[in-house]
């Protein structure tokens, strides 16, 4: 059924109407065993349905699509049994304790008694969840709760696990570890699927996707995006300036003939500059708008600035072909 | 592999927890019927006795003396107040303070000595019609026999004579009556709010949607989800039954083991009723509403209260889609008329069938759910 060169999910030309409204449009990609798949967009771009249509739950208007070799149209169930899923608000029944819970999610997958004592005791393990056993789910702390649910998506084992927004609202610290657990259980041949809004998470996956309003426009492991031509258009480069009063900065920076588009990150601002206008050139024009700066030097191009990119780009020629 | 119950063990499993971690609201959802049994059972009186009647007695003397001796001796009146006017007369009925009215004219004895008819008016009140009935009846009976005292000799016998034998409850005990039928009610009031909430909290949570993404199938989901509340729901049914027969002393002509199991098909169609008004509701407010929604055509089209026979065509066939309508036959028949299986075998059959219609409704609508969510 699988075989070792099939990619876990294999998606083409996924199309999904509701109405009049186009959700998901012609979205093609494939995700390789082992990687941690990183898809992003906004909010109501059609992240979750894309989820919906692999895992069975929203039926394709056309395309097709396999995961884990098996066909999405014809064997919803046979997919259902062989991934694990985690959605955004760890669906995990409060009134159960954490043992329970992890025991309902194996009844449910079918595991004998004996193969549920096992895994039990490997995601106590892995989890850290041992101090927690007797505890009802509903007094863990958020970064403890997604443990379990993420421990109870995979009690059955699955090589494949969608994980829906799984740092929504957790602190920092949580955050992290689940993404060292997840680094962990992917060089265990462990694919993951994972959305999410977090451009540092972004960065962390071996290959990431951008969908906006339905349709894929960017694809490919974090540096290979980095070096796209529509991110480094000829004859520019980007740079990151640092100063005291960033707004100011800014509301400076977008007068300067040269600067082609410039963005707040924290406490600096992100500019596209061409080639002509050197860093001690765009530092007097700085000056001479009376902006202190404290430094300014050359950039690489993040992730966010890539989708912030291609996203404008997106618009201008969605503009162009409706003008 | 493809086991349309998949996941039921689980659910099973799940839901028995759910019910032992929430035992405070189990607890009251049990002990509120027994309640509720306890005001209806000991507060209502299907029987009418001592309805507040008027009188004005123009007549006053021994002859109209004794006729007023007559209708309070019949239980039916009891003789409020008395007037001396037209007018007084009418305002006692009118203003609600009395429901029939009874006027002696003043020739009543004169009447009566010269072996004329003499006119009694009695005026009642209709707005509550088993009332003015029990009236009617009881008034024109001592009318008759009245006359027929007068007119024959003492010794004379009735050339028919009727003779009812009333073969059930002969007591015309109200509780005898009563209480069976308020099982079906009572029992209804638990079971389906026991269920109506079991979906929709689900929903609400976000757990569905997990479930969804597992092979759990929709009737593994729903029976494992229906059957820890049918053993709750049989539960509350042997308290009532209880209740019924040692303190309210109903007692059982029919087979308890009967009573016992033809309860089962009924709790499971309430059960699935909860079922389907969860799986349609969108929050346990909404599901709430329904389920209250369920109550009153169970009251009254089921012949709990009014007779089906005496409803419009529309309403009688009605009737026959409201479950309450064949428990009530069941409990009546078995406590009260000491029916046998040959009696009510049908019965029991199609709530079971009502029971597993509803049941698979409800799956379609989850498969529809799954489809469209």
């Amino acid at each position: 059924m699988t075989t070792s060169d099939q990619p876990a999910i294999s998606a083409r030309h996924l199309v999904r109407r509701f109405g009049d409204f186009t959700a998901v449009n012609d979205v093609s990609f494939a995700v390789q065993k082992g990687e941690i798949f990183g898809f992003l967009g906004p909010n109501g771009s059609g992240k979750t349905t894309v989820i919906k249509m692999l895992t069975g739950l929203v039926p394709l208007t056309s395309g097709d699509a396999t995961v884990q070799g098996i066909d999405v149209r014809s064997d919803p169930e046979g997919v259902r049994e062989h991934i694990g899923y985690m959605s955004q608000n760890f669906s995990l029944y409060a009134d159960l304790t954490v043992s329970e819970n992890l025991i309902f999610y194996g009844r449910i997958y079918g595991l004998t008694q004996e193969r549920l004592r096992r895994r039990m005791d490997e995601i106590i393990q892995l989890n850290g969840l041992s101090p927690y056993l007797n505890r009802l789910s509903a007094q863990l702390s958020g970064g403890w709760k997604q443990r379990l649910a993420l421990g109870c998506a995979m009690l059955h084992e699955p090589s494949l696990i969608f994980l829906d927004e799984p740092t929504a609202g957790i602190d920092p610290v949580a955050r992290r570890q689940l993404w060292d657990l997840l680094f962990d259980l992917s060089a265990h041949g462990i694919t993951f699927f994972v959305t999410t809004h977090y451009m540092d998470e972004a960065e962390r996956c071996s290959h990431v996707a951008y969908i906006y309003f339905g349709k894929v426009i960017a694809d490919g492991t974090p540096d290979a995006l980095r070096e796209l031509p529509d991110v480094n258009p000829e004859k520019t480069y980007r740079v990151e300036i640092t100063a005291p009063l960033v707004t100011q900065a800014l509301r400076a920076a977008r007068t300067i003939p040269g600067i082609r588009s410039a963005t707040i990150f924290g406490q600096s601002v992100h500019a596209l500059i061409d080639d002509n206008l050197s860093l001690d050139h765009l530092r007097a024009e700085l000056l001479n708008h009376k902006v202190t700066v404290a430094e300014i030097r050359p950039l690489a191009p993040s992730l966010e600035d890539v989708f912030v990119e291609l996203t404008n780009k997106h618009q201008a020629a969605q503009e162009a072909t409706r003008g | 592999m493809d086991n349309p119950f998949r996941g039921f063990s689980a659910v099973f499993y799940k839901e028995t927890l759910h019910v032992r971690r929430d035992f405070g609201t189990l607890f009251f959802s049990l002990i509120i019927p027994i309640l509720q049994m306890f005001l209806l059972g000991f507060g209502i009186d299907t029987n009418v006795r001592q309805i507040n009647t008027v009188v004005y007695n123009a007549d006053g003397r021994r002859e109209s003396r004794e006729l007023l001796d007559r209708l309070r001796n019949s239980d039916t009146f009891h003789l409020a107040r008395f007037v001396n006017s037209d007018k007084d007369l009418n305002d006692a009925i009118v203003s609600g303070k009395c429901r029939v009215g009874i006027k002696i004219p003043v020739d009543y004895s004169d009447k009566l000595l010269h072996n004329m008819s003499a006119q009694v008016l009695v005026l009642i009140d209709g707005s509550d019609s088993s009332v003015a009935g029990q009236a009617i009846n009881v008034t024109t009976a001592i009318g008759l026999d009245e006359s027929l005292r007068r007119v024959l000799p003492s010794d004379a016998t009735f050339a028919v004579d009727m003779r009812p034998k009333i073969l059930f409850n002969p007591d015309s005990r109200s509780p005898n009556f009563f209480l069976p039928g308020l099982t079906a009610i009572l029992l209804l009031n638990v079971t389906t709010f026991l269920t109506a909430f079991s979906i929709v909290r689900e929903k609400e949570r976000g757990t569905l949607e997990q479930l969804f993404v597992t092979p759990v199938r929709p009737m593994g989901l729903l029976l494992g989800k229906l059957l820890p509340y049918l053993g709750i729901g049989f539960f509350e049914l042997c308290m009532i039954v209880t209740a019924m027969r040692f303190l309210f002393q109903v007692p059982i002509h029919g087979s308890v083991l009967m009573l016992a199991f033809l309860s089962l098909p009924y709790i499971f169609v309430s059960l699935s009723l909860g079922i389907l008004i969860s799986s349609k509701a969108t929050s346990q407010a909404q599901a709430m509403q329904l389920a209250f929604l369920t109550i009153l055509p169970s009251i009254f089209f089921s012949g709990y209260i009014f007779p089906r026979e005496t409803m419009p065509k529309f309403f009688y066939v009605l009737s026959y889609f409201v479950p309450a309508t064949y428990f009530i036959n069941i409990t009546r028949g078995i406590i009260l008329r000491g029916a046998t299986w040959a009696h009510l075998w049908t019965d029991g059959l199609a709530l079971f069938l009502m029971g597993t219609f509803l049941l698979f409704i409800a799956a379609r609508r989850f498969h529809n759910k799954v489809i469209t969510a």
